[in-house]
């Protein structure tokens, strides 16, 4: 070891990252200079137990544990619950549940993208955009607090629906949102795409190749952006996706060119807010009147699930990918297995050929362009000539900011 | 553009804050004088931003009409809600509740209510502000 770290290359441990996170991670970098030369990713080091609890708990309180496995996705880790139950039980969804589910999961999208686009910001330095599309997103939590009565925590899936309608009334409102949305997309859209700074610093970092993206099968806008034309919403159409008419979103829609760096993952994530709102507005046009829920009676329905044997899969594409729950019931209050796959899990060996060749300075920026959540920077040890040094999250931050300032000269 | 958000940034100038002051434009530096002050007229209170319609906030009970069903305990993820046998009705632990409003919903007599209350801040998990019953 101490023969390895008298030569020109060094290790750098990151991690094990913040217990608030969903996935925990650690790297191990090896550094030549300032070039990453080798990354070695280890995960699995803190376990919530999360399906463990759920196994000792009926479906409809599960619903209320799964939303809480990820702030930010606490629409689609129920729903995607709810759709395996929904398959177990053979509960036929209302139509106009299966807009109003794609009316909510859109709206979560939007919000998703439009933080991790603030957060990216951040990492390269740019405080000032982040301030102003956290603006726009918190636009976009109102919206959610009017429809959902709760700004994070919506509390809106059942097994076999939604729990609130839209009625006539909302649409006026809603109809602000969107336009307020729309209107700031176009701002949001150039200050992104066409800004010297964010060019210098995305374009080139980070690449993932299409062969890697689909050799490590990454998921969501990640593989999107190196040009693998992959999205649950089309190929296994779920809720009410088959009526609408949407596409796949890759960088060649705007750029004519898949190079499946950070700039084009920025691309893909803005261009998706735009279609989110697209496909809110069908679901507004087209929605059917009805019933909002299978079964409203849920004493009933709980009776009704107890009974139920069988196993299923419910897949939803999650804002950052595709997110996979299996549930096995065996005729008991509670199921007999829980087994939750978040899609960043997917995401994280796709750092590896993203990271290789890259700088320090770049760390940041293209670990969270996967869209993880990033408290797994809070500190870095070097350890260099048997000296450590710890960084800090403010001194990677400080690296990242320093390379845009002499990149800008 | 070389710097495409410099206009955005210059038209913020402009901008007042969307920050609401609430209680007070300064944070007071005793609160519960500063409640006692405005109680007595003498201190003005910034009210906070108005809830959504439907929000969920502290649960409100209704213990005349509750048949002691036992419903909203089956349903409660957390386990806020405990049965008292004596008396065939329940108690709600505010600290436990996520405020899902799934007792509401399941309530056959509809004695269960969400509120608009959410200051619910206390030092004590038990304190009497805390439990509905």
């Amino acid at each position: 070891m101490s023969k390895q770290l008298s030569t020109t290359t060094y290790q750098i441990p990151i991690g094990p990252i913040h217990p608030a996170l969903k996935e925990p991670v650690q790297f191990e970098f090896t550094i030549d200079g300032e070039r990453i030369v080798d990354v070695d990713v280890s995960l699995g080091h803190v376990h919530r137990t999360i399906e463990w609890t759920g196994m000792r708990r009926n479906p409809i309180q599960i619903l209320y544990l799964a939303e809480r496995i990820c702030g930010i996705c606490s629409y689609c880790h129920p729903m995607a619950f709810a759709l395996a139950v929904e398959r177990i039980a053979n509960i036929e969804v209302p139509l106009r549940a299966q807009y109003l589910r794609v009316i909510h999961a859109e709206l979560e999208r939007i919000c998703s993208h439009v933080l991790w686009a603030g957060v990216a910001a951040h990492e390269i330095g740019f405080d000032s955009l982040l301030f102003f599309t956290w603006q726009i997103r918190e636009k976009v939590l109102d919206l959610t607090e009017y429809l959902t009565g709760n700004r994070v925590t919506k509390a809106i899936t059942m097994i076999g629906g939604v729990r609130r309608d839209i009625t006539s009334d909302m649409l006026p409102t809603i109809k602000e949102g969107l336009d307020f949305l729309k209107e700031n997309f176009e701002k949001l859209r150039h200050a992104f795409l066409d800004d010297k700074t964010v060019k210098l610093r995305a374009q080139g970092a980070g690449i993932l190749t299409k062969e890697d993206a689909l050799k490590l099968c990454a998921v969501g806008p990640t593989t999107r952006a190196s040009g693998v034309k992959k999205d649950v919403r089309i190929d296994q159409p779920y809720f009410a996706f088959g009526d609408l008419d949407f596409d796949y979103v890759t960088p060649d829609v705007l750029t004519g060119e898949v190079n499946g760096d950070v700039y084009d993952r920025i691309i893909v994530r803005l261009l998706e807010v735009k279609q989110s709102i697209d496909l809110i507005e069908q679901c507004l046009k087209d929605m059917p009147e009805g019933e909002i829920v299978a079964e409203p009676k849920i004493a009933k329905l709980l009776a009704s699930l107890k009974k139920v044997e069988g196993e299923a899969i419910g897949q939803m594409e999650a804002p950052r990918g595709e997110v996979i729950h299996y549930v096995k019931m065996t005729g008991q209050e509670h199921p007999y297995c829980w087994k939750v796959r978040a899609p960043t899990y997917n995401n994280i060996l796709p750092w590896i050929p993203m990271l290789l060749g890259n700088q320090i300075a770049d760390i940041p920026i293209v670990a969270a362009s996967t869209d993880p959540c990033m408290s797994c920077t809070n500190r870095v040890t070097v350890i260099e000539n048997n000296k450590t040094q710890v960084f800090s999250k403010e001194e990677l931050h400080r690296l990242s900011i320093e390379k845009t300032r002499r990149l800008q000269r | 553009m070389r710097f495409a958000m410099i206009p955005t940034l210059m038209s913020q100038l402009f901008k007042k804050p969307h920050t609401n002051k609430f209680p007070a434009k300064y944070a007071p530096a005793n609160t519960t004088q500063f409640l006692a002050d405005v109680g007595a007229g003498k201190a003005k209170l910034i009210p906070p931003v108005e809830v959504p319609p439907k929000f969920r906030g502290k649960i409100q009970y209704d213990r005349e009409k509750c048949i002691g069903c036992q419903l909203c305990i089956k349903v409660c993820p957390t386990d806020a809600i405990q049965f008292k046998p004596d008396q065939k009705k329940v108690k709600f632990l505010m600290a436990r509740c996520c405020f899902c409003s799934q007792c509401n919903d399941v309530c056959p007599v509809n004695c269960i209510q969400m509120s608009d209350e959410f200051l619910l801040a206390e030092a004590d998990k038990y304190a009497p502000s805390l439990i509905v019953e």
